[in-house]
């Protein structure tokens, strides 16, 4: 006999036991996933990737060695089951996992992997992703051990070389398809250009969920082109759409006054906003203004004056964080945590600037010499968020009695005044950062750099500040110990902190959108934000009757 | 029609007089940021809300409404000037002269506009005042938009040319600029009042355009084309009708405008 207790386990058994089985066929139901590309895609080719559109169907088709984890930011294991990085940093092993074909049933080896660095590396192709590894002169050579087993060697230590991985695409070595054969979850299926990406399911996708079902779950992912971002909210609004990757506050507060539970705000990004004031020797301006900027009392001071928290609630609706440095403080590992973002203190202001020799009279700042301080800063014309905040240092530099002129200009002018002309004298941008290492900003931060934008491409570094700089970027790029690395990186923030040569204003939350009827979706910080995990997305049944 | 006039009278009137009384009206002026109330609901201290910045958006209306009235007719004006006198002599001289104009016309509307703009914006000085720069968006703007006028006064003073008391006048012996000035002038009068008069809202328009570009007046000074572009993504009017402000008196105004003049002009 069972007893009444042994009915009500019995049945509660029996319950779970349909739910599960009905949780595994949702789970299995397929559908179609639809979310928008807000440009063309420039290429299909992996190793070409350089825009987002690309960028995002390599995401979804391709297959890579290494994933970082968009959610904790770990590396974890994909067609590689392990890797070991030499202790030199110039060398790389890898032991591949058995049984993994590609889309088109072609299998895959480390005869692949071979071919793919081979690819990326030649010089001819000229690949974005493939510059990240130029480490020093010479060629990068791999050794085949066994079909499981290879190792990839370079002619200098790679910084952050296993997460450099995350973003090549493996490609077959002999399958007839070239680029269209995927180790990914999606196979690009149909291109039609300026409407859509349709993307169907990988049969041969390797990876299967803890019951056993292969991956992924969804049938297709249509990506419809799409640059008019209002167009883009109201087909979300009308369920035509599943996500919205990037959303600005402004629309993302309008979507969360009418649905809540559709807009995430995942917290501050890498991306970052800031100014910096031109010190380069032979600018066209007076010299006067560029005594003024070249001063480290100046710079402190502008950036002491300016109101970052007002910045991150009136600009941006509060989703966004008053910024520390070059590195947010979503960079779990790299962020220096000792640091802080520049409080308000418009009186500390004034004493640097009076310690500098400026002097207020009627209202305004002069310097020792009797040059009224004035200003002009350039951004770019269209970005309604950075023309706000410019308006904003305006007035809150005039409280200090300094004239600021805020000037749009159209972005390629923009870009040959701050790159080529050098004719400006302060410039307000933002940094889309995608890249977690620090190796990713060497291009900033060297004093040689072309985009070492208050002072580029100097033949020796003019200051000692930046010399040091240069030295630590060197150290912690030569090196494999990320402890060292880290120890390095820490410092550059502290050195920027100090000498102030860019101005971080305000770090932007990632702000999305993800409709009732996705399940499983996560909304990160690190890009693709809403479809970092697409493998394991799925729809509820009623969107699919509905398509 | 008379009373209708009477009326766009007024309005006109009352408009100008609000404008010119901005600083009396709204103390707190178009630029001081009230950052505790962005994007505020009007209310007592507020007439109109705030704007995103929080900055009274009443005086931005009275102070933008200074700066178009006065601006965006003188663009206007700079603009039927040169059309009168491409287009108007090209017309009356016929011929070569008007094949020749016609062609250039035809040359200027098919340049592109915007990338012209964009390389002058390009090559003036960073360091302008807001008001410096408004008076040369303008006078741009007038130096730019007289081809499309010039086309419509060529085929005018053209059909003047071949009409019956020009050939009369000529008869009687007047010639050259006496001709031009005495008889065909008077009589395209009324061509560049409705000119001038369409030419009005299209400034203003492209200035709002032209901030896009980078080209329009520079903040924090406001005028209509800038608060127009507060209306850019806005998909309720429902929810916030008093942003609709600065485009419905852009309409009473323009509409006023139109009233004012006299039946030939519109017919015109």
């Amino acid at each position: 006999m069972i007893g009444r207790r042994g009915c009500l386990r019995l049945a509660l058994f029996l319950c779970l036991a349909v739910l599960c089985v009905c949780g595994s066929t949702l789970a299995q139901s397929g559908g179609e996933l639809r979310f928008c590309l807000h440009s063309e895609p420039k290429t299909f080719d992996p190793l070409l990737v350089d825009d987002d559109s690309s960028l995002a169907v390599r995401y979804l088709t391709a297959g890579v060695l290494i994933r970082s984890n968009r959610r904790t930011q770990a590396l974890e294991p994909e067609l590689a089951e392990s890797w070991k990085v030499a202790k030199d940093g110039k060398q790389i092993t890898f032991k591949l996992r058995h049984g993994i074909t590609f889309s088109d049933g072609s299998p895959f080896s480390s005869e692949d992997v071979a071919f793919t660095i081979q690819r990326l590396m030649d010089p001819a192709l000229h690949s974005p992703t493939g510059d990240a590894f130029r480490s020093g002169s010479g060629a990068v050579s791999t050794k085949i051990i066994a079909p499981d087993q290879i190792s990839i060697v370079f002619p200098a230590a790679v910084a952050g070389l296993d997460r450099l991985f995350d973003q090549v695409a493996i490609m077959s070595a002999h399958s007839p398809k070239k680029t269209a054969a995927v180790l990914g979850p999606f196979m690009v299926a149909e291109y039609k250009a300026g409407s859509t990406v349709l993307l169907r399911r990988n049969p041969n996708y390797w990876k299967k969920d803890s019951q056993g079902h292969r991956l992924p779950y969804l049938d297709s992912i249509r990506l419809d082109i799409q640059p008019n971002r209002d167009v883009e909210m109201l087909r979300f609004k009308r369920g035509e759409l599943d996500l919205i990757n990037v959303m600005d506050s402004e629309y993302f507060d309008r979507l969360a006054a009418s649905s809540p539970g559709l807009a995430h705000d995942a917290g501050a990004s890498l991306d970052s906003e800031f100014m910096w004031f031109n010190q380069v020797a032979n600018a066209p301006i007076p010299e006067y203004k560029r005594a003024w900027f070249r001063s480290t009392n100046f710079r402190r001071a502008i950036s002491q004056a300016i109101n970052r928290a007002d910045m991150s609630r009136v600009v941006f609706n509060g989703h966004a964080q008053p910024a520390v440095g070059p590195v947010s403080p979503a960079n779990k590992f790299w962020f220096n945590s000792k640091l802080q973002a520049e409080p308000y203190r418009p009186v500390s202001a004034l004493k640097l600037l009076q310690s500098d020799g400026f002097h207020q009279q009627s209202g305004f700042l002069y310097d020792k010499s009797g040059n009224a301080v004035e200003f002009s800063i350039v951004t770019n014309a269209g970005n309604k968020p950075r023309e706000r905040m410019a308006v904003m240092v305006q007035e809150d530099l005039a409280d200090l009695g300094i004239k600021v002129n805020v000037v749009t200009l159209d972005f390629p002018s923009l870009i040959e005044r701050i790159s080529q002309k050098f004719n400006y004298e302060a410039a307000m941008l933002g940094f889309r950062n995608i890249d977690l290492d620090p190796n990713g900003q060497m291009n900033i931060w060297l004093s040689s750099a072309e985009n070492h934008a208050w002072n580029p491409q100097q033949k020796s570094p003019e200051t000692a500040w930046e010399a040091e700089i240069d030295r630590l970027m060197r150290a912690q790029a030569s090196t494999a110990d990320e402890k060292k690395r880290k120890e390095s990186f820490d410092r550059v923030q502290e050195i920027v902190a100090d000498q102030v040569p860019f101005i971080y204003l305000v770090n932007v939350n990632a702000l999305s959108a993800v409709s009732n009827a996705v399940q499983g979706a996560n909304p990160v910080i690190l890009a693709p934000q809403t479809f970092w995990n697409a493998e394991r997305l799925t729809l509820n049944a009623t969107v699919q009757a509905s398509r | 029609m008379i009373v209708a006039r009477k009326f766009a009278w007024v309005v006109v009137v009352a408009v100008c007089a609000a404008s010119l009384a901005a600083n009396w009206l709204a103390p707190t002026g178009y630029a001081k940021q009230f950052r505790d109330a962005p994007s505020a609901t009007p209310s007592a201290q507020h007439l109109l809300g705030t704007d995103e910045l929080g900055r009274d958006r009443f005086a931005r209306v009275l102070y933008g409404t200074r700066i178009s009235l006065l601006l965006a007719p003188a663009a206007a004006l700079v603009s039927t000037l040169l059309a009168a006198l491409v287009g108007g002599l090209a017309g009356y001289l016929g011929g070569i002269w008007l094949r020749l104009a016609r062609g250039f016309t035809d040359l200027f509307l098919s340049l592109p506009w915007l990338f012209l703009l964009i390389t002058v914006r390009a090559l003036l000085p960073l360091n302008v005042s807001p008001l410096v720069s408004v008076v040369i968006t303008f006078f741009i703007l007038g130096l730019l938009g007289w081809a499309a006028s010039a086309r419509v006064l060529s085929t005018s003073a053209d059909a003047l040319r071949n009409s019956d008391f020009v050939l009369q006048a000529r008869a009687s012996g007047l010639h050259g600029p006496r001709l031009f000035l005495v008889h065909v002038l008077p009589n395209l009068k009324p061509v560049l009042y409705a000119q001038f008069w369409i030419s009005i809202p299209v400034f203003i328009l492209s200035e709002a355009n032209l901030g896009i570009l980078g080209l329009g007046v520079a903040e924090p000074l406001p005028s209509w084309g800038s608060l127009l572009r507060e209306l850019e993504g806005l998909i309720s009017f429902r929810e916030e009708p008093w942003r609709l402000v600065p485009l419905l008196l852009l309409i009473v105004v323009l509409t006023s405008f139109q009233l004012l003049l006299s039946n030939e002009e519109v017919t015109a």
